[in-house]
């Protein structure tokens, strides 16, 4: 019994189907939670009023961002490496959620940003960042579009995802060499000391796994319509007179 | 190596598209961009290094698809491909031939669009420096994008968006170098950042480049 | 033995096309290949070029031991038939065009360029690069379209002389080359594949 057993497609069907519900009912339980202890039961900010609780969505949906590029990077490796097809399936289906969620991130920056920096849009190095992001997965997802066989789709994408891993990294140090920006710092982090009043970092953390379990379901039913889509072109192919 | 090096260069000279149609749309670009902002020398002068560096990439964005489409509609490509030269050696050739017809021309031709935009005359070193080191990593980048996009139909739309990202840091250091020297102030960080770029993607890339073109020829 | 093919199925976009296909090809032989179109020729002598990957069985040969003609000849309309052929000269690190040019009867033309040669014309240029490579299998895909008779009798004396110097040919083509007494010739419709789709991968998604 291994963990690679549910690279097959059919027993990770069956895995999935399992787990789905519960992943999803953590996620809205999270969630709903989350955000409105957030919204309703926290404190306004001194200093930036109640603007501040679009936090409980900004930060989890900005993580996410990252983090799905990082499992789609994980993903792709386990394709080139180990040749699992849901493996490749599973960076395909990450992809859009990742995407969505750079979006949402942006756009509550855009809208925190306005009464708090007087503008929508600043050129700091986070934002640029996010948005360079954003310009990878749009490659990425067209790539996977563009390319008619299935197996070579994989290997391409899982290529430009490695190349673009290093050149997002490259990316971000050359951004904030090129401008220090009015973004504060990060809001949450392991080594340093707290950014973040304990009453906001509470609701905040059951936010962020919240999301962490919504990424989550959305992979799985991803990976599930993915895994769906190519037993269809298979049976279809059969059923091709020869 | 040399063979196919040269052999492109030669192809590039008698069809005439090589050196000729990224120039002209450098020099289009430079044009269009104060006939758009106004005749302000002043507000040009500025921002002149900056409109330079973005009318270089975008010139040689448009030449890209060229590196391997022909060959590899005609075969070229799968002939090579078995031949005693690894594709590795094939891709940096390509990619050189690109750079030695495209971005080294357009370096060349930098100062006297600066002159136009009225770049600070201690600037002008600067900003062909930085294009002479930074464009053979938008050739060879460009170059693994054209292998991504091979024999894909409408591949030109797609090389841009896969392209674009990745030519982020290459972009921020080159325009950086060319700002700063044209202010004459200290420019050393991005100028090895850049060269640290050029290099890097130079070395690495092809393994990258040639490992994709193995899955598209199959 | 040059070439020894074993069990080898091959496939088009995950459907197989060819299974268990098996034969050797000894120095001196030509194995010619005939089959209806769509049958997979094609996709089988890029399988065994190394181009694809095949689905299974075993392919025992040398190194750098083909080259492969081909509808595709790569030939450069912007260079003239000399520097077309030097080109691959080049790469294959050879040095004699000339022999070549004259086995397929180009020596006239030698000085013009590609894109103004007729389609047999440019045929022969790209058959010439078989001369060039110095290689020893010969793997060439429909090698007779559009060449003219007196084209096609070089052709064959060509691969003959071929075949005398130790060298092997496979041959994908539809017309009656005459390649003297070692040439055999394999069916591939009895290889053809019963059930279209046995992807071992395409199983697992089922």
């Amino acid at each position: 019994m291994s963990l690679w057993e549910y690279s097959n497609p059919v027993k990770f069907l069956k895995l999935s189907s399992r787990v789905l519900p519960w992943v999803s009912a953590l996620s809205g339980i999270c969630l709903i939670l989350g955000l409105f202890w957030g919204f309703f039961w926290t404190p306004d900010d001194y200093r930036m009023g109640s603007t501040v609780k679009i936090i409980y969505i900004h930060v989890p949906a900005a993580l996410m961002a990252i983090n799905a590029w990082f499992m789609m990077l994980v993903a792709s490796l386990i394709w080139l490496i180990r040749r699992h097809h849901v493996s490749a399936l599973a960076a395909k289906a990450a992809a859009p959620v990742g995407l969505v969620m750079t979006l949402i991130a942006l756009i509550t920056g855009a809208i925190w940003g306005q009464p708090m920096w007087g503008t929508w849009w600043a050129w700091d190095p986070r934002l640029t960042s996010f948005l360079i992001l954003f310009q990878f997965y749009i490659g990425y997802l067209a790539l996977w579009k563009a390319i008619e066989n299935p197996d070579n789709a994989a290997d391409l994408t899982s290529i430009l995802c490695i190349v673009g891993s290093v050149f997002a990294v490259l990316s971000r140090y050359a951004v904030n060499f090129w401008s220090q920006g009015l973004h504060q710092g990060a809001s949450l982090s392991l080594d340093k000391e707290k950014n973040v009043a304990d009453v906001f970092y509470h609701p905040l953390l059951l936010s962020i796994a919240g999301f962490i379990f919504l990424f989550l379901a959305l992979v799985l039913i991803g990976t599930r319509s993915e895994i769906r889509m190519r037993r269809a072109l298979v049976v279809a192919a059969r059923r091709m007179p020869s | 190596m040399r063979a196919v090096l040269l052999r492109d260069l030669k192809l590039a000279m008698r069809l005439g598209g090589g050196f000729g149609l990224a120039i002209m749309f450098f020099l289009i670009v430079t044009v269009l961009v104060p006939l758009g902002i106004g005749p302000d020398l002043a507000l040009l002068s500025a921002i002149s290094s900056g409109i330079l560096w973005v009318g270089a990439l975008l010139a040689c964005l448009l030449s890209l698809d060229r590196i391997l489409s022909l060959d590899y509609e005609d075969g070229t490509l799968d002939h090579l491909a078995i031949s005693p030269l690894p594709l590795e050696n094939v891709i940096l050739a390509k990619a050189t031939a690109h750079w030695l017809t495209t971005g080294l021309p357009l370096g060349l031709a930098s100062p006297l669009l600066g002159l136009m935009l009225g770049l600070p005359l201690e600037g002008f070193f600067w900003l062909l420096l930085s294009l002479v080191f930074g464009t053979p990593a938008l050739s060879m980048i460009g170059t693994f994008g054209a292998t991504l996009t091979l024999g894909l139909k409408r591949g030109g739309l797609l090389l841009s968006i896969l392209v674009l990202p990745l030519y982020v840091p290459t972009l921020i250091f080159g325009a950086e170098v060319a700002r700063r020297g044209s202010i004459g102030i200290e420019l050393q960080t991005p100028l090895w950042m850049l060269l640290g770029v050029s290099f890097g993607v130079v070395a690495v890339l092809p393994f990258a480049s040639s490992a994709v073109l193995r899955i598209n020829l199959r | 033995m040059l070439l020894s093919v074993q069990d080898l199925c091959i496939t088009r976009s995950s459907q197989v096309l060819l299974a268990n296909v098996s034969f050797d090809l000894a120095s001196g032989e030509a194995l010619i290949l005939k089959g209806p179109n769509g049958l997979g020729k094609t996709t089988l002598l890029r399988v065994i070029t190394g181009l694809q990957p095949a689905l299974s069985g075993k392919i025992i040969t040398q190194e750098d031991i083909f080259v492969y003609a081909a509808h595709a000849d790569g030939v450069k309309p912007s260079l003239t038939v000399t520097e077309n052929l030097q080109f691959w000269a080049d790469i294959f690190d050879s040095k004699d065009v000339s022999s070549a040019l004259s086995a397929f009867d180009l020596n006239e033309l030698k000085s013009s360029f590609a894109g103004l040669l007729s389609a047999g014309q440019k045929r022969r240029v790209g058959l010439a690069r078989m001369l060039i490579s110095n290689r020893l299998v010969w793997v060439l895909d429909e090698p007779s379209v559009s060449l003219d008779s007196a084209s096609i009798l070089q052709l064959e004396a060509v691969i003959k002389q071929h075949l005398q110097n130790g060298g092997g040919a496979l041959i994908v083509t539809h017309a009656d080359l005459d390649l003297g007494p070692r040439c055999k010739t394999l069916h591939l419709d009895e290889y053809k594949s019963k059930s279209p789709v046995y992807d071992h991968c395409a199983e697992a998604f089922l």
